[in-house]
């Protein structure tokens, strides 16, 4: 029987980070216990030496020395910026996202993790993901701060309500591992747990293919979901293929500079697009009066994540980033408005009869 | 010092007059302006929250034991842990040190006759008194479950215990704590005795200064924060609260200000005890005064400015972590010098193991423990995994219990007989100061494994992770140890003063010190029966005479002194 099994002192490794990391820590650590030996043994040793009533000399005592304190000061010093570089790098790497990588959208809420990946397929408490394949969660809360922590990937991020914070990772290993809540959250903190099942890149495509282990998709994508939204709050009656008096397009906005009516600019990441659904008055773009009605307490986080990666579809891919000009047509045109059942019909083509509303709201129902 | 007075018997309590026996009424003692009769108020109201605070952290040793909980609901758990965190940190580890020992020695110890603000003083305590039993009221009538740092919006919106109550009580704790920063600060810098210079201070001063510049710059800010959160639950004005406009992290932003600093209110105070604690049982100067006095106006300094290592993963920015981090590691330089200083101090000493000096050595091993883990957690990348977990748990209560309550019980063991001019049995004083130690590394080193595992802190069930259950069981075993050391000197301290053969002389340790040598134990109302005048520096012990004495005691040949012509290093 393998010690470790029953009585592990290091957890798995099992994400491109985690060597690393482990690194680090062995590092600070062996500093760490020879310097609590040093410290140990010279108290332990003047202690002794010096018990009153022993024949140790005592003449000229020191009772300051530059050159000790000197020592002192440095040999921590040095050592401790030496670490500071090291761990600034690694988590510099951390912090960065990956030029390609497959997403996930993460909503924290009292108490459970909520996970949609582009295609659709949602999972709760259960993250399923191809091995070798750098992820980036997209996560905010519905309600109170949240942590992503998945101790295997040596990750944690913090869930925030009211703004999408990012972390990116890739495992390495196939395999369960526990995705826990690290930020107190209320009553059930505890039970705000699941699990990551890690799988090999041709298990994973199988499980996609069958829509899941346990959850059928609903929604087809991201994108449609978007799209489903986009028509039950008819945005493009305003927002159509080219700027009108009542609306900006929003073709090919994502990413871009935006003009606001008080002369500054603003990058239309997803922040911003968040921003302008929930309470579009806070930052108008320059030319537009306060028309659009907020939608704030109307649309769950869900919603606008999927609304957002709607309008990110429709943006030119190879201009993203750049500066568009102002008024120019997309690469792609927003359908016009669409009436209530060219809704229904186009989610169902998607293989879907698509969130209802009231599934909806029972996703969300705390 | 120069002792204008001296005194060479211990005096007679049945006859003399001093400050514990001038007046037995309690309104002598609900109405007095004696900083030492304040001292000992809060000696008894600190030592209440203590064991109720450990009461709470049983409840939730005992619920760890199992991977499903023991008796507890999760609301009921989440109560308890907040219960504990609250009482310790506002109740406990702010004013212990300060309020007690502090309040007790810095008059005496600069030659004064009371703190600058007597009336002042007593107000702290009445403020601190009426904050405590709000916030009692508060944690048993319905208890809080936020943890006792009340992120928002969980504080502000989404929990439905009596935070209002709480904080309001916690704001009001506050002001105890300014006006005791007010009070010292004052005190130091006017009512020093003739002779007393800055450089002449003891360092136990000295960390006090430190201490004080912090309490008056932090507290009002966490002050005023949770206050906000209080307007937030109460009136729904949006501050933290994205739903209002708020913003979640700003609060922690602002509480960390503070509640970093709050983290050297603690230990810094602790720190002066150890100084004056090896000094006297080395008999020696401490080695490296300046490094030792300076390190605590630096730690007072950079600790200001480190605040946001707890919000590495909070979604600040990388560059924000990045700085906070270098400056963390800047923050750990001064304590690494106190503790070699400390150590070096022994270094051609006379070195005694009585209770006070075997605390101080536990502590020295503790800290560097906690300070050590601390780079883990200073190192941003190391952070990322360890954040929110045991790992921070297990540091902070080494640096917690470890530093601050260890030196708070050796400078109690140290100035008691000073305090109440009684002596406590030596045998158990250092039984417990042994069994303590053991008992504390038994129940915190696992809680390091458990916090690299990846258990998070605040959790109340890991049903999920069942070998996590060794280490929480052996946690929770070496925590029974742990509160039977707490205990011990509970009983043999109040034994001390019921007994009476066991009256202590002024200076029953030779140790050196205005309380020491010009004061009698316990000393009078006005402290010293005449203005003291100090010549020496301080710490100007002799510990070749000092083992020479005992070596004369057992016949065996003295120890050579310096030649008299010969430069001696200072």
């Amino acid at each position: 029987m393998n010690i470790f099994k029953v009585l592990p002192v290091a957890p798995e490794q099992a994400s491109e980070r985690a060597f690393g990391y482990d690194l680090i820590f062995w590092t600070i650590t062996i500093l760490a216990v020879v310097f609590t030996i040093l410290v140990f043994a010279l108290v332990l040793a003047l202690a002794v030496r010096y018990r009153r009533g022993s024949s140790a000399d005592r003449r000229y005592p020191v009772y300051h020395s530059n050159g000790i304190e000197a020592v002192l000061t440095l040999v921590p010093l040095v050592l401790g910026l030496g670490i500071f570089a090291w761990s600034s790098a690694d988590f510099v790497k951390f912090r960065q996202r990956p030029k390609e990588s497959m997403e996930i959208f993460v909503i924290g809420k009292q108490w459970m993790w909520h996970l949609q990946h582009m295609n659709g397929i949602r999972e709760n408490n259960e993250l399923h993901i191809p091995v070798d394949t750098p992820i980036t969660m997209t996560m905010i809360s519905q309600d109170v701060i949240h942590a992503m922590y998945i101790p295997a990937f040596r990750v944690q991020y913090h869930v925030v309500p009211g703004r999408y914070t990012e972390m990116s990772f890739t495992a390495t290993k196939p395999g369960r591992y526990k995705m826990l809540c690290a930020m107190h959250c209320g009553t059930q903190h505890s039970e705000m747990v699941g699990f990551v099942y890690v799988m090999s890149k041709s298990d994973y495509a199988r499980w996609i293919e069958g829509g899941g282990n346990r959850y059928e998709p609903r929604a087809a994508t991201m994108v449609a979901a978007g799209e489903q939204v986009w028509n039950r709050k008819a945005c493009g009656n305003c927002h159509a293929g080219m700027d009108t008096v009542r609306g900006p397009t929003l073709n090919g906005i994502f990413n871009a500079q935006r003009r606001l009516t008080d002369g500054s600019t603003a990058k239309a990441a997803p922040d911003y697009l968040r921003e302008s659904i929930l309470l579009p008055w806070l930052r108008l773009t320059k030319g537009y009066e306060t028309t659009m009605p907020a939608y704030k307490g109307q649309l769950t986080e869900e919603e606008v994540l999927q609304l957002i990666e709607y309008i990110k579809s429709n943006s030119n891919t190879s201009t993203s980033g750049s500066p568009q000009p102002y008024s120019a047509p997309g690469a792609r045109t927003l359908p016009t408005p669409t009436h209530p059942e060219n809704a229904t019909n186009r989610a169902n083509r998607y293989g879907s009869a698509g969130v209802t509303q009231s599934e909806e709201g029972a996703m969300n129902a705390r | 010092m120069s002792a204008i007075l001296e005194r060479t018997a211990a005096p007679d309590p049945q006859v003399k007059k001093n400050y514990l026996n001038a007046d037995h009424t309690l309104a002598s003692w609900l109405l007095t302006t004696d900083h030492k009769r304040i001292a000992v108020l809060y000696l008894i109201g600190v030592t209440v929250m203590f064991f109720l605070g450990s009461l709470a952290a049983a409840f939730v040793r005992f619920e760890l034991t199992s991977p499903r909980g023991q008796i507890l609901t999760h609301e009921t758990y989440n109560k308890m842990f907040t219960a504990h965190g609250v009482i310790m940190i506002f109740f406990f580890l702010i004013p212990a040190v300060p309020a007690v020992l502090g309040n007790f020695l810095i008059p005496m110890m600069i030659g004064a006759r009371d703190l600058a603000f007597p009336r002042l003083n007593l107000a702290s305590w009445y403020v601190w008194t009426i904050s405590a039993v709000i916030v009692l009221t508060g944690l048993i009538m319905g208890g809080v479950d936020t943890g006792w740092t009340f992120y928002t919006p969980l504080s502000s919106l989404y929990s439905n215990t009596q935070v209002s109550l709480v904080l309001v009580g916690l704001f009001l704790s506050g002001f105890s704590s300014i006006m005791t920063g007010v009070n010292f600060i004052a005190t130091i810098h006017k009512m020093r005795a003739p002779g007393m210079t800055w450089f002449k201070l003891p360092l136990y001063v000295w960390s006090h200064y430190a201490t004080s510049v912090i309490i008056i710059l932090g507290t009002p800010v966490v002050a005023i924060t949770l206050f906000l959160v209080v307007l937030e639950r109460t009136f729904r004005i949006g501050i933290f609260s994205p739903e209002l406009g708020g913003d979640p992290v700003l609060f922690q932003h602002l509480f960390w200000f503070y509640s970093h600093p709050a983290v050297y209110i603690m230990v810094l105070p602790a720190m002066g005890v150890i100084s004056e604690v090896i000094t006297c049982f080395s008999r020696r100067q401490i080695f490296g005064y300046r490094f030792v006095a300076m390190s605590s106006m630096a730690i007072a300094a950079i600790g200001f400015l480190v605040w946001g290592h707890h919000m590495y993963v909070s979604s600040q920015s990388v560059l924000q972590g990045l700085i906070f981090s270098l400056l963390s590691f800047l923050v750990a330089v001064p304590s690494a010098i106190k503790v070699f200083n400390w150590s070096l101090t022994m270094w051609r000493g006379s070195v005694q193991f009585s209770t006070p000096m075997i605390y101080a050595l536990a502590f020295i091993g503790l800290f560097v423990i906690g300070g050590l883990t601390g780079l883990y957690l200073a190192a941003i990348d190391t952070d990322v995994h360890l954040t929110g977990t045991y790992f921070i748990v297990a540091h902070f209560h080494y640096v917690m219990v470890g530093g601050a309550i260890l030196a708070f019980l050796g400078g109690i063991h140290f100035w008691w007989p000073k305090m109440f001019g009684k002596m406590y049995n030596e045998f158990w004083g250092r039984l417990s100061a042994m069994v303590i130690f053991l008992g504390f590394n038994f129940t915190f080193f696992p809680q390091f494994i458990l916090g690299y595992l990846g258990m998070p802190r605040r959790y109340h069930v890991y049903y999920f992770a069942p070998e996590w259950q060794f280490y929480h069981v052996a946690s929770s075993l070496g925590s029974t140890i742990l509160g039977i050391g707490f205990l011990m000197p509970a009983f043999y301290l109040t034994a001390s003063l019921l007994r009476k053969d066991n009256v202590a002389p002024a200076n029953p340790w030779g140790a050196k010190g205005l309380e020491w040598e010009n004061a009698s134990s316990p000393p009078v109302t006005l402290n010293f029966e005449s203005q003291p005048i100090v010549t020496e520096n301080p710490y100007n012990y002799d510990p070749i005479e000092d083992t020479n004495k005992v070596r004369r005691e057992a016949g065996l040949p003295e120890i050579p002194r310096e030649d008299p012509d010969k430069e001696v290093h200072h």
